[in-house]
């Protein structure tokens, strides 16, 4: 009888979703909400071909002489997977949905700073994934998602210009995206909202913003420079024609490493957010996890030639480059430390989007770690270009910012639904999906150690044991991922109603009903405490 | 503690289905292994640190009531700067072991067997001084330091080779270079290790390391009298070199005997050592560093000769280099 009272009111309730209908009220929207389900519908859509062709890929590799495709075939699978996940997915995914959706509804404000420019990033972004898609619909590109030189900009035969077109628009969206969170992030706070009070997923969205300005640049500049070889035979990378193909490699990881912590840092900030929440805690030295994102930020402008230790470059460059490594990797342990520590003396609840968050921690601490043997110049030197890399970015990457990005959507989804998921489905479906991503990438470290090259279409017959495990692996992982696809799209309609605050959490996003309405608040809030004041909080039912 | 005696028990079953590592066949090997299976139990001390907190934390601490709000913990600073302090020193420590075994790895012992190595979509070129010519097969003696000077036809390769630990990238247009000294006889797989188009999976082949008569054998049998340096000589009458390039010219052109390994004057000013990064130079692109006091009339031969007449012009170049040398000494 109560659900449908509450049923009743949230139909009758005007909010974000419903004050409008039609195409058009989306595809025109300004409102910061509506562009992050914009950017959802994408990202998942981009995702889906992204797995489609790694599913492709784990198949293949069932068999040492290949099962299903020709080397060129799967060239052209491993690029297209690269291409996808890390640019069109990875990259966009935390800050684009969640962190348009969240940024001004957690600092108290209407709208990003320009939400005309907002709308503008997600057109952009659709214009760059229609060039890659026409890249994999008519016959696709070999290079690997590193285009590396000479071999893209001379010898390549596929579309490397479509793909690299579609990066190169992409990363206008990516820039706009953080300008946009930087203005929003100074100038929009709701009074009282002072740097210290803010939620570390908003320092963590910071310091993103910051690598999309300053990095996205360089990449648009070497693929333009790439583009010039291939078209005009200008000698750039090239030596053929009077380029040095390391120059590419220098510029290309300059954007590409930093942009690994585009890829984590969100991860970061979310998996902060879960785990105050759910252990009702502030986190555990606050100003130290919301530092070390900047450390991180900074610091990874300058280890860009660890992927360059075996490429001939200086030994001198490799052991600053080795020492840099390292040092980064010292901000990712006290973030570590800190949210473990938060556990401590809390009251944990085990809901769904906390499980995605311990597994994060999990995962990404041996991502961290096995980080170690390639920031080590002596053991990166036979562990490089093998399946050991693979393993431990996906580690990084899967691990972390996929699992980041689950939990963050299952944590967020009631605020932007109004709906509850079934949460025992939810949580089978995080057990999943650790269980099917350990079994797909632990064999591959083991891999990689036994000498087995990345990218190789066939292979010797006496890594097979191993590569059908991952592949076993890569199963389960899959169907861990479409159990969330469909309950959650069955909760938008048949979902009990969340109200505004059922996880109990603090922050202003859940002073604010669910969904929230065009305005995001019905009177601009007044910040009076410090982020996960939980110990203050009184012991009502649910907030608002 | 189910979880780390399923982990122990799968690690041990893995070591039964397939080795943890490849075979150690190199004088570098072990050291390798050594600092990864030290950083392996870095990996694992701190994984299962982390992983036992967490779930020793999620028992002792589960929300027991609906209405539960824990107390703050003050945040404490001597534990941040400890738990700041600790990676920072482990990061020390391992950066200073790997970095002192790179570069010890790094520099090949003096008067280590010459190999050449050439890259080309899809195959590995390798020649031995001697004329022996091979097609995705190295053999190699054991017990001796072989350094390979390596270069790219086309794109960008990568030498690898797992059971000695070694990998480099192959580049087009420049010399790059590795060496290894095999310990143990037998057969080891080599790859290329940096993706370079289509037929990429299928750029490996085998290094068969020999006993030291075997290889001498071996080596007799595959010479057919035609050792990397003659083959150089008929290529420097056949393009043209020798017209300019002899010591009868007169001194307006550099005479080639004796110049290997020394020191040369550039026009700019610069001393370099002519080395095979020089010479392969010079001969590519004469104009980039050109030797002081002589006039610049040589014309380049990029694309003219290929990859594997520039090293045996280098060979034959370096071969009365150490004859004018030993005469001087003599």
């Amino acid at each position: 009888m109560s659900v449908d009272v509450a049923e009743l009111s949230s139909r009758s309730r005007v909010h974000y979703l419903n004050e409008s209908y039609g195409l058009k009220s989306w595809l025109l929207t300004t409102d910061h909400k509506r562009i992050a389900l914009l950017y959802l519908f994408s990202i998942t859509f981009m995702f889906l071909v992204g797995a489609g062709a790694a599913a492709l890929m784990r198949i293949q590799l069932l068999e040492p002489y290949g099962a299903i495709v020709q080397p060129e075939t799967y060239n052209k699978l491993f690029s297209i997977h690269g291409i996808i996940m890390v640019f069109f997915f990875l990259i966009p995914s935390i800050p684009a949905v969640l962190g348009n959706f969240l940024v001004p509804l957690m600092i108290g404000a209407k709208d990003v700073a320009f939400p005309k420019l907002n709308l503008l990033s997600w057109y952009i972004y659709v214009i760059g994934s229609l060039f890659t898609l026409y890249c994999v619909i008519f016959g696709g590109v070999d290079t690997g998602w590193t285009f590396y030189t000479p071999f893209s900009s001379t010898y390549s035969n596929t579309h490397v210009l479509a793909a690299a077109l579609g990066i190169f628009i992409t990363g206008f969206s990516s820039i706009l995206t953080g300008l946009n969170f930087i203005v929003t992030i100074h100038r929009m706070r709701a009074p009282g909202m002072t740097w210290f009070r803010l939620p570390l997923f908003i320092w963590s969205m910071y310091a993103t913003s910051i690598i999309f300005v300053l990095g996205t640049p360089v990449l648009a500049i070497t693929l333009f420079l790439l583009t010039l070889e291939r078209v005009l035979h200008v000698g750039i990378f090239d030596p053929a024609v009077g380029g040095d193909p390391l120059l590419f490699q220098h510029l290309f990881w300059f954007y590409s490493h930093p942009a690994v912590y585009i890829m984590v840092l969100p991860a970061m900030g979310v998996v902060s957010e879960l785990i105050a929440a759910y252990s009702r805690k502030r986190i555990y030295g606050y100003p130290f996890v919301a530092f070390s994102s900047l450390a991180i930020a900074f610091i990874s402008f300058l280890v860009w030639g660890h992927h360059m230790f075996v490429s001939g470059q200086s030994i001198y460059a490799g052991l600053v480059f080795s020492l840099m490594s390292f040092l980064v990797a010292i901000p990712s342990a006290i973030k570590v430390f800190n949210w473990t520590a938060t556990l401590y003396k809390g009251s944990i609840s085990y809901d769904a989007p906390m499980l995605y968050a311990l597994g994060f921690i999990g995962l990404f601490t041996m991502g961290g770690l096995t980080g170690l043997f390639l920031a080590s110049l002596a053991t990166d030197v036979h562990l490089n270009g093998t399946y050991f890399i693979v393993a431990h970015f996906h580690y990084i990457m899967v691990g972390g910012s996929v699992m980041g990005f689950m939990g963050g959507i299952h944590f967020w989804w009631p605020k932007i639904t109004g709906r509850l998921y079934p949460d025992k489905w939810a949580r089978l479906a995080a057990l999943i999906i650790f269980a099917g991503f350990n079994l797909t990438f632990f064999p591959q470290f083991m891999l990689g150690y036994l000498g087995m090259p990345r990218r190789y279409a066939v292979y010797p017959a006496q890594f097979q044991v191993l590569n059908v495990m991952s592949t076993a692996g890569a199963t389960i992982l899959g169907i861990g991922y479409l159990i969330p696809l469909i309950y959650l799209i069955w909760s938008i309609r048949y979902g009990p109603v969340a109200g505004p605050n059922p996880w109990r959490a603090k922050g202003l996003e859940w002073r604010t009903p669910s969904p929230p309405p065009k305005e995001n608040f019905e009177e601009t809030p007044i910040v009076t405490e410090e982020a996960y004041a939980y110990a203050s909080m009184p012991a009502e039912k649910s907030g608002a | 503690m189910n979880g780390i005696a399923t982990c122990v028990a799968g690690h041990f079953v893995a070591g039964l289905l397939f080795p943890l590592h490849p075979p150690t066949a190199s004088t570098i090997a072990r050291s390798v292994d050594n600092l990864y299976f030290a950083l392996t139990g870095i990996t694992l001390f701190f994984t299962f640190l982390i992983f036992g907190l967490i779930f020793y934390f999620m028992i002792k601490y589960r929300r027991r009531s609906e209405d539960e709000i824990p107390q703050d913990v003050k945040t404490s600073i001597p534990l941040e700067i400890v738990w700041t302090l600790i990676p920072t020193l482990i990061c020390g420590f391992l950066f200073v072991w790997a970095s002192r075994l790179y570069v010890k790895n790094s520099e090949p012992p003096k008067g280590s067997m010459e190999i050449f190595v050439i890259g080309k979509q899809w195959m590995w070129h390798l020649q031995h001084p001697e004329g022996a010519r091979e097609i995705d097969e190295l053999h190699v003696p054991v017990g001796v330091p072989v350094k390979l000077t390596m270069t790219s036809q086309d794109v960008i390769h990568d030498f690898y080779i797992p059971a000695f630990r070694i990998k480099k990238d192959v580049l087009p247009g420049r010399y790059s270079s590795i060496w290894f000294e095999a310990t143990k006889t037998g057969e080891y797989t080599f790859y290329c290790a940096q993706y370079c188009g289509a037929e990429h999976s299928a750029m490996m082949g085998k290094v068969f390391v020999m006993t030291q008569s075997d290889y001498s054998k071996w080596l007799a049998s595959q010479s057919n009298g035609n050792s990397m340096a003659q083959a150089g000589q008929k290529l420097f009458v056949s393009f043209g070199c020798a017209t300019c390039h002899s010591q009868s010219n007169g001194g307006k052109y550099p005479a080639l005997a004796g110049v290997y390994g020394n020191p040369i004057r550039l026009r700019d000013g610069r001393i370099v050592v002519a080395d095979d990064a020089y010479l392969r130079n010079a001969i590519a692109k004469p104009g980039s560093q050109h030797v002081a006091g002589y006039a610049s009339a040589m014309p380049s031969f990029q694309g003219q000769i290929n990859e594997e007449q520039l090293l045996d012009l280098i060979a034959y170049i370096k071969s009365i280099g150490s004859q004018e040398s030993q005469a001087s000494i003599q």
